[in-house]
């Protein structure tokens, strides 16, 4: 930036701020600030694509206190490229962190399975980081019966 | 508070994705519960699992609040060669939990 275009976007940057628009789902649109603080604490700021990682969740939860939950990463991987973390965050929970994994090039097929916490109905957040530094990220919904506590 | 438990095949070729499976029993409180008279349960986590193939680590877990009571992890391994398997389950307090599994080879 050279501060001769103060009187708006150059297009280059007005196109790029249309996309980003465009490709970032409403589910990413307005998270509570607590939980874009322990993402950004997660994964820093690197640019973030949509999709890529499979988040299997029930639809609807009736324990929020053993919710299962499996990441599975459709991609092989092994030397040379290979999912080095696996970040999950609840959107209403009290506190949004849920577990972080590290995984490497022994994990094979990138998959993790757990159970987690939800306090109640509320979309899970998965983040995956590649060793290359590519973030891929997807989010469900999940319903809650009878919410797991205070978590 | 019980022994941790390891579930994986008991064979595998070389090259081959094995899924090991582990759950430990804990009651996670995160610190935020009250009892029925109103009074704070106390903080007592698991906040850290390892997993060990042969000495070298090949998975691990950092578990915050949203973990759930019980906890298990299910996680996959490429099999290249026999493989000692170690597992363990840190809690916030410091104390370990470890339990051990064994992979062999069949042709």
């Amino acid at each position: 930036m050279n501060g001769q275009n103060k009187g708006g976007l150059s297009r280059r940057a007005f196109s790029g701020a249309l996309l980003t628009l465009v490709a970032a789902p409403q589910a990413f649109a307005a998270l509570p600030s607590e939980v874009e603080a322990a993402i950004r604490a997660a994964v820093g700021h690197a640019p973030v694509r949509d999709g890529g990682v499979v988040l299997r969740v029930p639809e609807l939860a009736e324990n929020g206190a053993q919710v299962p939950i499996l990441v599975d990463v459709d991609s092989e991987t092994g030397p040379g490229r290979h999912v080095a973390r696996i970040h999950l965050f609840a959107t209403r929970n009290p506190t949004p962190g849920i577990a972080s994994f590290t995984l490497g090039p022994a994990s094979a097929r990138p998959l993790v399975a757990t159970r987690i916490r939800l306090a109640e109905g509320q979309q899970v957040l998965a983040y995956v980081v590649w060793s290359d530094g590519v973030v891929m990220r997807t989010a469900a919904e999940v319903k809650v019966s009878v919410g797991g506590c205070a978590t | 508070m019980s022994t941790p438990r390891i579930r994986l095949p008991a064979s595998a070729r070389i090259g081959d994705t094995v899924e090991i499976r582990t759950l430990i029993d804990h009651p996670m409180e995160t610190g935020l519960r009250r009892d029925e008279r109103g009074q704070p349960i106390a903080r007592n986590m698991l906040i850290r699992f390892e997993a060990r193939a042969n000495g070298e680590q090949v998975f691990a877990a950092d578990l915050a609040n949203g973990a759930s009571a019980n906890p298990t992890l299910t996680f996959n391994l490429r099999a290249t060669g026999e493989m000692s398997i170690e597992t363990v389950w840190i809690a916030e307090s410091g104390a370990r939990f470890t339990a051990r599994g064994r992979l062999t080879l069949r042709s």
